[in-house]
């Protein structure tokens, strides 16, 4: 749905620039921080339960991850864990579509699923005082979900139009056809959401199947933060949660081959489109989040584009050429190796310099080492701005369910600023070294081919 | 996406209840006010400095001048080079960041609440040493024709939406985008700049708020140290008085562009807060795209599968009276006269029915709850704060959770039937051409 915002910021932090937050600062708590409590326990059907109690606020936030994402779905069915977890909330044995917004909306409550590259979630946001109510809803749609047919049908007309929808904003288009280039027919190649031809492939019983295969208790992790006490959440999770059944011997998860051995080759992709600004991709795979580089990845990366107003990119290409808005670059480290990627948009005519700019910069980072200053101020942002990311209940209860998900470890809050203070210059230069390439790389370029003065790149492909 | 953005901004409102007695108030001699909200939940403290210049008060030629001096900001001071800011404050582990609106210009950082004394420091400097070096407002006008190119000129619903704004208002300055026109943005040299900024940026055109982890006598007198030899200047300029004349007739605008889908929004003049129709109207929004039990997602995205998605915007807190918009993207194979029927049909229900009692406590609910959720961030509590204080008071939140309380079904349709008529209204419409 559009927004119409009368704001306008000084520099944009788009949804992907989000991720990147999340993906490489997602579950860092530094030192000084006041350490951050949590209780975590196994119920009897194997469901893992986290817990903080925040007082301050009569709030409780709820979120539960399950393994459940486009990592266990066919390539001819894309989409499928998407239109899964899209489904819960449009009916179950007990309501309908109507009656659960109805109830929940009524409570002034929020209560959604999504689905990710790795895992989908399901949050509650709710009052203290609606909790029972609204904790009640969260179990009915995840325990009980009826999938009507016809609420599929409209889903997946609603998902197909919002795909055609996307085609008018040329970052989306860019970054379908990067991925597509990158990982070709793996998991990390496609949408989330799939697209329309792989989303009319799926049937009513792949989604029950999907749902009853994945949707366990042993397959997920809850994460509660905020008004309630741990006798308070145990009651809940008693009465609510302890109906949901551990896998049966039937079931089966099955996992798609991942990105591990993704090769780099040049490849440069032209798409031509009536805008003024060329939207430009440049990159290729890069690293799990499991991969020990993680923490030099994510000094040497803020440092090239992930930094904002400090990253080398920005520097050049907004405040020295004065050339776009917004340039940054990011690793998607997920469970398997996602990608590296440089994302600009300048306008139609200077997409050639700033393309040779890029090239240029990653070919320094790989080059020359860092200088002790850059080094210093990469590290202090990391470790500094992590408390940050705790400060508010719903922040605490999705970083706690993803640090369980990636296995970091019950301590990992506490050693992250050591994990970040033990980078050095060399680990810089050689993580640049060995996640980085000047040579092979997939750049895709949107924009109005007419002006574009491309005429150096060879493209591999042309796309009208 | 909608329901989030109503229920914030009406939210706030309620924050008084909870907090008042945790929110400090002083003025300087030189003019300059400070609110501080203790909340000791987080070692954090955000800081901000909010400026009472927007797009209402440039002129026709050099629209977007506001802007354009928010992003100079933070290009370098007599003290502190071109983006040192930015770099000292994320050194600091800190985020920093700005924006423009019609009415107000906001700069913000959050830190670790032990180093918000950097802010200060630092937001003190650039109130009245600001550089302006011709070269960086060269490079700097580039950047943000960038920025209008990549929000605007590329992005056919935004580009229909600013249409539908210049059209609405034929007198009065909200008719200009905020960014401001291409040519304009071109055109504005450093001497102009230099003038708005000695006009507006003034201690008695300012308004600091810091909330979050302080002590608010330590806070204070950090804040009367660096803010209170800055001379008051005065700002320079009267407030403008222009009034939108009243519109007496349907305007019809057509946008055609590249684009997959149609898309439609309308537009009605409406009063802002504090006027007694304003709450019906907040109400009336939240009842129309509150969620997917509102009206507009109900009826026409999900029964009648007319529309991908649709929303009603209606922003009280405007400085003079703003618009009250409704919004839809065609579904695929639908057609834009089909969408414009459709929407007209379930305003024209509201106007002829009020809505149930449910359904406006429903809106209470959502507003009230939304609010308390706010509170979990030390930025949007200062920044729901700062609303208020600038249209006057940040008391008249009160005000404003009280109206709301009031509000019945035949307010909300006496509203409706008041604002939403065909003479008020301006139609866009975006008409997807293939290239």
């Amino acid at each position: 749905m559009k927004k119409h915002k009368t704001e306008i910021r000084n520099y944009s932090i788009t949804p992907i620039f989000l991720f990147l937050l999340t993906a490489l600062c997602l579950l860092f708590i530094s030192n000084n921080a006041s350490a951050l409590e949590f209780k975590k326990q196994v119920l009897p059907n194997g469901l893992r339960v986290l817990h903080a109690e925040r007082h301050g606020l009569p709030v409780v936030m709820v979120t539960i991850l399950i393994k459940a994402s486009p990592l266990n779905e066919p390539e001819d069915k894309a989409g499928l864990a998407y239109l899964t977890s899209n489904m819960l909330i449009e009916g179950t044995s007990k309501r309908k579509a109507a009656e659960i917004s109805e109830e929940i909306e009524f409570i002034g409550a929020s209560l959604g699923a999504s689905t990710a590259s790795d895992y989908t979630t399901i949050s509650l946001s709710v009052l203290k005082k609606d909790l029972e109510n609204g904790f009640e809803l969260f179990s009915d749609m995840l325990l009980n979900p009826s999938f009507p047919a016809d609420e599929i049908k409209r889903k997946k007309d609603m998902i197909k139009g919002s795909l055609r929808q996307s085609e008018d904003d040329p970052s989306f288009v860019a970054r379908r056809a990067f991925i597509k280039e990158v990982f070709g027919s793996r998991p990390y190649g496609r949408l989330v959401n799939g697209s329309a031809g792989s989303i009319d492939n799926i049937e009513r019983n792949d989604i029950v199947n999907f749902y009853r295969n994945h949707y366990l208790p042993g397959n997920a992790i809850l994460s509660v933060v905020g008004d309630l006490t741990s006798a308070e959440l145990d009651a809940l999770t008693s009465k609510y949660l302890s109906a949901w059944k551990m896998e049966t011997e039937n079931s089966k998860r099955k996992i798609e081959r991942g990105t591990e051995k993704v090769d780099k080759a040049k490849k440069i992709v032209i798409i031509d489109k009536d805008v003024t600004q060329a939207t430009i991709i440049f990159g290729h795979a890069g690293l799990s989040r499991s991969n020990p580089d993680f923490y030099a990845a994510s000094v040497m990366n803020y440092i090239l584009g992930g930094g904002g107003f400090a990253s080398r990119l920005m520097k050049s290409v907004r405040d020295e050429m004065g050339l776009t808005y917004s340039i940054y670059s990011f690793f998607s480290a997920n469970k398997e190796p996602g990608q590296f990627e440089v994302s600009v948009q300048t306008k139609n005519e200077s997409a050639a310099v700033v393309i040779k700019e890029i090239e240029r910069q990653v070919k320094k980072i790989r080059t020359e080492p860092v200088s002790d200053q850059e080094l210093q101020d990469a590290k202090a942002y990391l470790t500094g701005s992590f408390p940050r990311r705790f400060e508010t209940s719903r922040g605490i209860a999705d970083s706690l369910a993803a640090q369980q998900f990636y296995d970091l470890g019950d301590d990992y809050i506490e050693k992250y600023a050591s994990y970040i203070k033990a980078v050095t210059k060399e680990d810089v230069l050689r993580v640049a070294q060995k996640y980085l390439s000047a040579e092979n790389y997939v750049l895709v370029t949107v924009g109005n081919k007419k002006k574009l003065n491309l005429s150096d790149l060879q493209p591999s492909e042309n796309i009208h | 996406m909608r329901f989030f953005k109503n229920v914030l901004i009406i939210a706030f409102l309620f924050i008084p209840l909870a907090s008042d007695a945790s929110v400090k108030e002083y003025t300087l001699n030189n003019g300059l006010k400070a609110l501080i909200i203790e909340d000791h939940k987080a070692p954090l403290a955000t800081f901000q400095i909010w400026y009472k210049v927007g797009s209402r008060d440039e002129s026709a030629g050099k629209t977007g001048i506001s802007h354009l001096l928010e992003h100079m900001m933070f290009k370098g001071t007599r003290k502190y080079s071109s983006k040192e800011f930015s770099g000292i404050i994320k050194r600091n582990g800190g985020s920093d960041n700005a924006f423009t609106t019609k009415d107000y210009t906001m700069y913000f950082q959050t830190l670790s609440s032990d180093r918000i004394g950097i802010s200060i420091e630092l937001e003190a400097d650039r109130m009245t040493n600001l550089l302006l070096d011709p070269k960086e407002v060269a490079s700097e006008k580039n950047v943000v024709m960038e920025e209008r190119r990549m929000r605007y000129d590329d992005d056919p619903q935004n580009l229909l939406y600013e249409e539908v704004i210049a059209s609405a208002f034929k007198a009065h300055p909200y008719q200009w985008p905020v960014i401001g026109w291409m040519s304009d943005i071109e055109s504005i040299e450093r001497e102009d700049l230099l003038k708005h900024y000695k006009t507006y940026y003034s201690p008695d055109n300012a308004l600091i708020i810091i909330s979050g982890d302080v002590n608010p006598d330590e806070i204070i007198a950090d804040i009367r140290k660096h803010f209170e030899g800055i001379p008051n200047i005065k700002k320079n300029a009267a407030d403008r008085k222009t009034s939108e004349p009243e519109q007496k007739g349907e305007r019809r605008i057509y946008l055609k562009k590249e684009a997959e889908l149609p898309y439609i929004l309308f537009a009605y003049h409406t009063p802002s807060f504090p006027h007694h129709d304003s709450f019906a109207l907040e109400v009336l929004s939240a009842i129309l795209s509150g969620g997917k039990s509102s009206i507009l997602y109900r009826n026409i995205v999900r029964e009648k599968q007319i529309a991908l998605n649709a929303f009603a915007d209606y922003n009280a807190l405007t400085g003079d009276p703003f618009l009250f918009v409704l919004g839809a993207t065609a579904a695929p194979q639908k057609e834009s006269g089909d969408l414009e029927k459709a929407l007209y049909e379930e305003i024209e229900k509201i106007k002829e029915a009020a809505p149930s009692e449910k359904e406006v406590q429903k809106a209470k609910n959502q507003i009230e709850a939304s609010f308390v959720f706010a509170q979990d961030s030390g930025y949007s509590r200062a920044l729901y704060t700062g609303m208020f204080a600038m249209l006057g008071d940040r008391r008249l939140m009160d005000r404003y959770l009280e109206g709301i309380k009031k509000v019945s079904p035949e307010d909300v349709q006496a509203a409706a039937k008041k604002y939403l008529s065909s003479d008020n209204k301006t139609v866009g419409i975006l008409v997807p051409v293939k290239k």
